[in-house]
């Protein structure tokens, strides 16, 4: 059952991922992967939520293993780094890291703040 | 959404769940005690950016790629596989269990050897493909 909600939640989240980064392209005609840092940061900041509010098993396999999980990306992240470096843009590769790894943990302390208030 | 948008999107959503159930599977193979070293998300993440280096490299060269190989083994397995939100926790319940420096470490050493890997892995398989095919 476990598995099962897993794989729901990330049959759920990649797309939203890819959606989200879709819809930023066609908004902003930018270098910047605002896309990706968007969902990471957004996906840590519920991940963080879920976590405070200590759900039971089943809820956070899908929501948070399962979506946030597969809403975030490290892969995509590191290849974009890779590009806006290669692109000689070592600036924005380092802001990029540098951005997204603050924004992402800033998002999980309030989110789990959040969560445990809530919870 | 356009009528061809679908096959994509529905790639990545499979693509997606396959590479959280991996991910899944590799956390309860491995899992991490309380206040120990998230290890199984950080090699999770570094191999995952490691095969999207040789994975997006490959694609770039290939003359006429699969329309539905990027969607699904990318943006899919690969995205649903690595996690941005696991980690950022991690850090977090790292910070509340009482254990800061093992938290700083972890917080410098998934960035450090992600992006190592992202690296090794295009640069590899750049050479490799000049290797059998030089000049293109």
């Amino acid at each position: 059952m476990i598995w099962l909600l897993v794989f729901l939640g990330g049959a759920a989240g990649a797309p939203l991922r890819y959606l989200a980064d879709r819809a930023v392209q066609a908004r902003h005609d930018t270098v910047f992967p605002w896309g990706t840092l968007g969902v990471n940061v957004s996906g840590s900041l519920l991940l963080g939520a879920l976590t405070g509010a200590a759900l039971s098993a089943e809820p956070y396999a899908l929501l948070g293993t399962g979506l946030c999980g597969a809403l975030t990306t490290y892969s995509t992240f590191s290849y974009e780094t890779l590009r806006l470096a290669k692109a000689g843009s070592r600036g924005l590769a380092a802001l990029n890291a540098a951005a997204t790894t603050a924004l992402t943990l800033a998002a999980a302390f309030l989110g789990v703040a959040l969560g445990t208030a809530a919870g | 959404m356009r009528g061809r948008d679908w096959p994509v999107l529905g790639a990545v959503a499979l693509g997606g769940g396959t590479g959280a159930l991996a991910r899944y599977g590799v956390s309860v193979a491995w899992p991490t005690a309380p206040g120990g070293f998230p290890w199984a998300t950080l090699w999770t993440n570094v191999l995952g950016c490691a095969v999207i280096g040789v994975l997006l490299v490959l694609l770039d060269a290939a003359v006429r790629p699969r329309r539905l190989v990027r969607p699904f083994f990318g943006t899919g397995v690969l995205g649903g596989f690595t996690t941005f939100s696991t980690f950022a926790v991690d850090v977090r319940t790292l910070v509340g269990e009482g254990a800061p420096l093992r938290a700083a470490v972890y917080l410098v050493a998934t960035p450090a050897a992600a992006l190592t890997a992202v690296a090794l892995g295009a640069w590899t398989t750049g050479r490799v493909l000049e290797r059998r095919a030089p000049g293109r």
